[in-house]
């Protein structure tokens, strides 16, 4: 009775994940071995160890880098203050509400902001420096994929930190050890997991985003994101994109397994 | 200590400032009658009226408000029975296996995904149009309700089930009338997770979409190549003020289910 009653429930699951999740990697890998013509052969790989897109995907990698280091730079801190607050959940609801809001609308605005007749720009020239190009360089694309991803970035930290004993904290300090020792010796290596969840949740997105990149970057800015979508939408070479798109699955599943097993350790 | 906390005020009060800044400045220009977002010429409403009377926009938003429901609804159902199915699974190896597939949804980028499932959509012949981008919203958001779901179905106990059973009640009454009531706040939050997701979603929908349908994150994407225009800001400013009205009536509606169900447990 209880086997068949377990059945029932396995097979619309098992359905959606034989159709959606294991299909669909199968059918990448299937068709990054064909190119554009139609004809089986494993030159996209090849292709793939050109310089070209080579240099493309180390680029790609430099910038979701910086993106997560920012992201984690600026995060910490208004984690860790965010918990030292009264109404701390509160503040925690007003910082993950912009992440409700459509990303397209707050990219959007951005272009407004950044705009050669922008804000930022009357006040660079109010100050004297005068307007600059801000919009389509590496700078606002960075900036606007740190925005973007922050909240994502925030909030297991602040998890981490709300779990993390303050006994242990108060025992550093009476054992006289200086707030940075206590913050570089007891309080970051026990919020190391948050820490990791956070980079997990923001480095995967900055490798593929391609919005952002059209939109705040122009097209100066490639990251794999972008080229996975233009190959498919753009020069219709999927066989291409395909191989792009496995090699994003395959950095996909390293850091997967590096940011668990680290958590499992602990 | 007092020291640090000044300087801790400004570091968040800035934080929120840059969080919030793109936002109402996009708010504050939908009202400026002079077309471009710097230099506020007078206010105006005329963008708002601009929204109301483009059958088009309109179209595209009953487009996706369709799509929302319509998929949130589906995947809820299959997510239910997918979090049903994984609590029953005895052996802990093949748990954590469709753990682990159902994670890989979560995880992957939204490009793969779209890419992924524009091979697959075509491979089995599907029109590229709403019928492919309902699917598609089905298929990611069936994960998120799975893991809505779950928390609650392990917290159950399992004693509850089998007093329902020893005391005659058939297994479907004990799903109906025991089981899914239980959990659900866990179906409800999944649900809602769901709507948002789909609502939220553009890079599996710019994938999947054809020519001919579209849903309002598309469209914005495609306006806002072309440049600027204030219709997106007074779009936008409904479109927060909706996202505002969810929040906060999630919110309300979460905190009102779980009083009534903590005061019936004391009973």
């Amino acid at each position: 009775m209880q086997a068949k009653a377990r059945n029932i429930y396995l097979i619309p699951y098992m359905l959606w994940i034989i159709m959606f999740v294991i299909a669909p990697i199968v059918l990448i890998v299937y068709y990054s071995m064909y190119d554009i013509d139609g004809v089986w052969t494993l030159a996209n790989y090849k292709r793939f160890f050109t310089p070209v897109y080579l240099r493309m995907t180390l680029r790609s990698f430099w910038y979701a880098i910086l993106i997560t280091g920012v992201s984690l730079i600026v995060a910490y801190p208004t984690a860790y203050l965010l918990t030292k607050t009264a109404h701390k959940e509160l503040w925690l609801l007003l910082i993950i509400l912009p992440s409700w809001i459509n990303l397209l609308l707050k990219v959007y605005a951005f272009i407004g902001i950044l705009g050669l007749y922008g804000p930022i720009n009357s006040f660079l020239e109010l100050v004297g420096i005068g307007a600059k190009q801000i919009l389509f360089t590496d700078f606002s694309f960075i900036f606007v994929a740190v925005y973007i991803f922050i909240p994502y970035m925030i909030l297991p930290i602040f998890n981490a930190l709300e779990e993390l004993n303050p006994s242990l904290v108060a025992a550093a300090r009476d054992l006289g050890a200086s707030p940075w020792a206590t913050f570089r010796r007891v309080i970051f290596p026990l919020t190391m997991g948050g820490v990791k969840s956070g980079c997990r949740a923001v480095f995967i997105p900055a490798l593929s985003l391609f919005m952002i990149t059209r939109l705040i970057a122009g097209n100066r800015v490639i990251t794999l994101g972008t080229a996975i979508e233009q190959h498919f939408l753009v020069t219709q070479d999927w066989g291409m994109g395909s191989t792009l798109a496995v090699f994003l699955i395959i950095v996909m599943g390293l850091t997967m397994f590096v940011t668990e097993s680290g958590n499992r350790v602990r | 200590m007092k020291k640090t906390g000044k300087l801790s005020v400004i570091y968040l009060v800035l934080v929120f400032i840059i969080l919030y800044t793109p936002i109402f400045y996009l708010i504050y220009y939908s009202f400026n009658s002079g077309g471009s977002m710097h230099h506020f010429q007078e206010f105006t409403l005329d963008w708002y009226e601009e929204v109301f009377h483009d059958t088009r926009l309109f179209i595209i938003l009953l487009n996706t408000l369709v799509v929302a429901l319509l998929s949130s609804a589906i995947s809820t159902i299959i997510g239910v029975a997918g979090a049903l199915a994984i609590t029953r699974v005895r052996s802990k190896r093949t748990r954590n296996a469709l753990l682990t597939l159902n994670n890989v949804m979560i995880v992957s980028p939204d490009v793969i995904i779209g890419a992924s499932f524009l091979i697959l959509l075509t491979a089995i012949g599907v029109n590229l149009g709403f019928f492919s981008v309902l699917i598609s919203h089905i298929a990611f958001s069936v994960p998120i309700v799975v893991l809505m779901v779950l928390p609650k179905l392990e917290e159950m106990s399992p004693t509850l089930v089998d007093a329902a059973r020893d005391l005659g009640a058939s297994s479907r009454d004990v799903l109906t009338k025991v089981v899914i009531p239980y959990i659900s706040p866990g179906i409800f939050a999944g649900f809602f997770m769901a709507l948002t997701y789909s609502l939220d979603d553009f890079a599996v929908t710019f994938f999947v979409t054809g020519g001919g349908f579209s849903t309002l994150s598309v469209e914005i994407y495609s306006l806002a190549r072309r440049g600027i225009s204030l219709t997106i800001n007074a779009l936008s400013t409904l479109i927060f003020l909706a996202t505002l009205a969810l929040v906060i009536g999630y919110y309300i509606i979460t905190k009102r289910g779980s009083k009534p169900s903590g005061a019936e447990a004391r009973e």
